[in-house]
Order: structure tokens, then C-alpha cells, then sequence
């Protein structure tokens, strides 16, 4: 070590020394499959078009831990043209494919309302599998920040 | 020197007055009143008003059955004594806390809960913070809802209203702040993302986002405490009692709104 | 689990109405740790399947992007009078399971 010892040498090694712990992720950082592999699960290569479902989402959170999400398709649901999945994902949290529902014919009425986790301001996106084999799809902007105190409790 | 004498006199007498006159303004309520709702996102707005979306109401379905259940070696339970919780306890959250005959101490809704358990019922108190204990005292308060608070401040419990008005205005923790200078003197001023709410009591327990789950008035003290970085008191503590009597004070005849929803 | 849900009693032949099913269950994320430093076990409320007399008629499947005691809101169309059983599984295993009587009319 002492032979090559320079000054760049030296600070070089410092730096990568500090820099270790960043290059360490958790698990819940960095999620195991981004969005678009997680999609072509669900389309099988097909194209997910904007359009026709209907994402509402409030701008700003009062609390990442619960947001009200409601989610709806414009369907007549009718045995021959009806909305078969509906697909959540929120890119910013540690597992993205927050939640999926199968709906039918049956349904009535294409629309799913729920609670959400947001871990961080991000653009959620809803995908709507239809019977006739086509994908659409509407994101929504969403604003999430940090309670004012640090809560102990 | 007879001057003199007259000046000091006349200073320590102005003097004097200045202080009992601050004290004084001390006692006094924000104005106008206003629910914590108000200062909450619509969204919570609308979770608290949707008896059927508002988490606190499973806890709120909880306590309905706790009422019935027997409890202890007579297996009594609440509605062997006290009837419907409906006719029952309606008014009874208005006028908590309040002393306590047997013991001339101060009491609040899940003490008097708690205190039924074990002398009463003869069975296991429920702990602070346990689903039971939360269950029960959100169902009975919200027998309530919508009733205006109603503690009247007299000779008995005047000392714990003293001590909790002195903890309201005190400095704490490594922060350095009371309660009042959010609460009285920021209320409707931003803290961070978030807008200060005048820190009534009239809504808890509470479903809490931040909690994610139900909650007591006592462990929101210490959310607060932990957010100035002050000592926390444990539930059911004399401070936090002598704390909750003024905040019951403090919010004048705001009506009652168990169960809350808060961010 | 405490659950509590909320089924119109009577309805329409055709009538499209709305079901609505809050759990109580803290959907237990895996990213949080205890006073002790430990990490708490991911636990949540993984399927909910809601069969109208014995007919699926909605599914969720669900993460711990979904907020704690979770809320779900959804809609079928009353066809025959009968029953919608709720039945939902957690991470652990625990089941829970809710009905509701529906009766329908024309």
C-alpha cells in the first residue's frame, strides 16, 4: 500500500469506502420487477392503450398510508363485452403491484373502490383487461408527504 | 426617598397586575371553536362522515359486542348494569373527565371503564391501548356523538384544570415548545405539509392514518410529546389526565365526534 | 377478524348494487420493525372472494399496498334472491368469512 501511495490513490480508496453503504440497497428500495415486466404478465405482449378507465385519486394525500382510490371502466358488461381484471400499481412503493380484481359479466358495474399505500409521491396506473382482449389504461398523479412530527408511538 | 418608595410600590404593584392579568388570558379558548376536522384534507372529511367507511367503526362493532359479553365469576356485563348503550351512556363522554367519588381523583372514560372491570365485573382490566379497552371507550363515547361537551370546572377538580392549563403553556422537551404555541397561538398555520389544528379531544379514539389503526387521547399526547422531543408520560398518567381535563375545558361546547378520523 | 359489511337487504331483478366489505387487519407490511429492532413479519389479507349463491362474482387479490383493515368497494347485479358469502385469507392462513341475505324482487 505504502508504495503506490498518492494522494489521489489515497482519496480514491476514501471515497469508496463512504460510498459502500449507498450502494447497498434494501429489499423494500428496489423493487424485484419494474412495472412493464409486471404488465407483460398480464397483456402477454398486447398494447395497453389510454383510455376509458377513469382513475380517481386525491392530488394530495393526507397520509401515504391511506389513500381512497376508486377505479372504474367504461363498460357496458354485458356477457359478450365486459371488463375482466383490473390491475393497481404504484411504481414508488417497494412492492408495485399493489392490488388486482376479476370482475364478470356479473359485475354490473366496472368499478373498484379501495384504500391504497402510496410510499412516495408517484403517478399511479390502472390497467383494465376487457374480454374482448384488449388493455386500457389511465394513471393519476399523486402528491404524498411526511407527517409534520416525528411520532414515537 | 419618599418618592422613591412611591415609585417602586407603584412599579411592583403594575407589575403584579401584569402577571395576574397574563394569567388570566391564559383560560381562554381559541376562537372561533373549531373541530380538528377542519383542518384535516377532504378526504378525511369524508372518512370520518361514512359510518360504514370509517375505519374506527370496527372498532366501534367491537365494543357493541364487548357490551354484551359476561365478564368475570357474577359474568356480568356492561348491559347487565347499565342497560342499552343507546339510552344508557348517551351524555355520559360529555361530561368525562371528572373526579371520581370513591377516590376524589380524576377520572376519564377508559379509567371508568377500567375501573368497572375490575371492581364491578371483577375481571382482568383491559390495558391502555388494547383493542378492548379502545373498543369499548369509542363506543360508549360515540353514544355521544354529536352532543356538546359539557365538563364544568368547579371546586373539586379545579387543581387538576390548574395543573393541566400549566402543562398546556409549559415548554418541553428539546424542541422547546408548549402546547399552546401550536395549538392556541398557530392554529390554521402550516407545519410542514400539515395544517395545526386548535388540538381538541372531542373526537377521540380516533382511527389515525398515521397509527394505522385506533387510538387514545393519551397516546396522541405522546405522539405530540415524541414530536418535541419531551419525555413521554405513560396512558392514563395524572399529567395526562390534569391534560385532558383542560383540553375538555378548552373545547367549550364542541360537540362530541368518537370515532374520529385524523391524518 | 372483525369485518363488517354492507349488502342492500332487498333489490330489483337487475338492479346493480353496491357491496361494500371493511376488514379489520393491519395488513402487516414486512418494512416495519419492533421496539427491539426485529423486523415485524409481512402478514396481509392476500384474497377476497365474494361468491353469489356459489358463484364468483369478484376477486381480489391484494398486497400491502393496500391500507391497513382494508376497505373494498364493488359492485353485482341482483339476479335471484339468496346469499353473498364473503371468504377472505390472510398471509398466516387465518380465514375469515362474512354473509349477507339478499332478497330479490320482479
Amino acid at each position: 500500500m505504502l508504495k503506490n501511495f498518492t494522494r489521489r490513490n489515497f482519496l480514491a480508496r476514501l471515497l469508496t469506502v463512504f460510498a459502500w453503504p449507498f450502494t447497498q440497497t434494501r429489499a423494500a428500495d428496489a423493487p424485484a420487477e419494474s412495472v412493464e415486466v409486471m404488465l407483460l404478465k398480464v397483456t402477454g405482449g398486447a398494447r395497453v392503450e389510454a383510455g376509458r378507465v377513469k382513475l380517481e385519486l386525491p392530488l394530495l394525500a393526507d397520509n401515504g398510508n391511506s389513500v381512497s382510490l376508486k377505479v372504474s371502466i367504461d363498460s357496458p358488461m354485458t356477457p359478450q363485452n365486459y371488463v375482466k381484471s383490473i390491475h393497481l400499481y404504484g411504481p414508488r412503493n417497494p412492492r408495485p403491484n399493489i392490488a388486482n380484481f376479476y370482475l364478470g359479466p356479473r359485475a354490473g358495474r366496472a368499478q373498484v373502490s379501495t384504500r391504497v399505500r402510496l410510499g412516495g409521491s408517484q403517478r399511479v396506473l390502472a390497467v383494465a383487461a376487457l374480454s374482448d382482449g384488449t388493455f386500457w389504461s389511465a394513471n393519476a398523479d399523486v402528491v404524498v408527504t411526511l407527517s409534520a412530527c416525528y411520532d414515537a408511538t | 426617598m419618599m418618592v422613591r418608595w412611591l415609585l417602586r410600590g407603584a412599579l411592583v404593584t403594575a407589575f403584579a397586575l401584569h402577571c395576574a392579568a397574563g394569567h388570566a388570558q391564559q383560560a381562554v379558548r381559541p376562537q372561533p371553536l373549531k373541530s380538528g376536522l377542519d383542518f384535516t384534507g377532504p378526504e378525511v372529511r369524508e372518512l370520518q362522515h361514512d359510518d360504514f367507511a370509517n375505519p374506527g367503526m370496527l372498532w366501534i362493532s367491537r365494543g357493541e359486542a364487548l357490551w354484551q359479553e359476561a365478564a368475570g365469576p357474577g359474568r356480568k356485563s356492561c348491559a347487565g348494569c347499565h342497560g342499552e348503550a343507546k339510552t344508557g351512556m348517551q351524555g355520559v363522554a360529555t361530561r368525562y373527565p371528572r373526579i371520581d367519588e370513591g377516590s376524589a381523583r380524576l377520572i376519564n372514560l377508559e379509567g371508568r371503564i377500567q375501573q368497572c372491570r375490575e371492581s364491578r365485573q371483577q375481571a382482568e382490566p383491559f390495558k391502555y391501548e388494547s383493542a378492548e379497552l379502545l373498543a369499548l371507550t369509542a363506543y360508549v363515547a360515540q353514544q355521544s356523538r354529536g352532543m356538546p361537551m359539557s365538563v364544568a370546572i368547579d371546586w373539586q377538580n379545579r387543581h387538576n384544570f390548574e395543573a393541566g392549563r400549566a402543562m398546556y403553556y409549559r415548554r418541553m422537551g428539546q424542541m422547546n415548545l408548549s402546547c399552546a404555541q401550536c395549538h392556541q397561538d398557530n392554529w390554521g398555520r402550516k407545519l410542514g405539509p400539515e395544517t395545526i389544528s386548535q388540538g381538541h379531544g372531542v373526537a377521540y379514539p380516533i382511527y389515525r392514518l398515521e397509527w394505522q389503526t385506533m387510538g387514545s387521547l393519551h397516546r396522541r399526547f405522546r405522539s405530540c410529546l415524541s414530536g418535541v422531543r419531551a419525555e413521554l408520560m405513560p396512558q392514563g398518567s395524572p399529567e395526562f389526565l390534569d391534560l385532558e381535563l383542560y383540553l375538555a375545558w378548552r373545547a367549550g361546547n364542541l360537540p362530541i365526534e368518537t370515532p374520529g378520523v385524523r391524518r | 377478524m372483525t369485518a363488517r359489511i354492507q349488502v342492500p337487504a332487498k333489490a330489483k331483478r337487475g338492479e346493480v348494487i353496491e357491496i361494500r366489505i371493511a376488514i379489520q387487519h393491519p395488513m402487516e407490511t414486512g418494512f416495519r420493525f419492533d421496539d427491539g429492532g426485529r423486523a415485524i413479519p409481512k402478514n396481509v389479507v392476500n384474497q377476497l372472494v365474494c361468491r353469489y349463491n356459489g358463484v364468483e362474482i369478484f376477486r381480489a387479490e391484494m398486497g400491502s399496498g393496500i391500507a391497513a383493515n382494508p376497505f373494498l368497494d364493488f359492485f353485482t347485479v341482483a339476479e335471484a334472491s339468496g346469499e353473498l358469502v364473503f371468504d377472505w385469507v390472510d398471509d398466516q392462513g387465518q380465514t375469515g368469512s362474512e354473509r349477507a341475505a339478499l332478497t330479490v324482487t320482479g
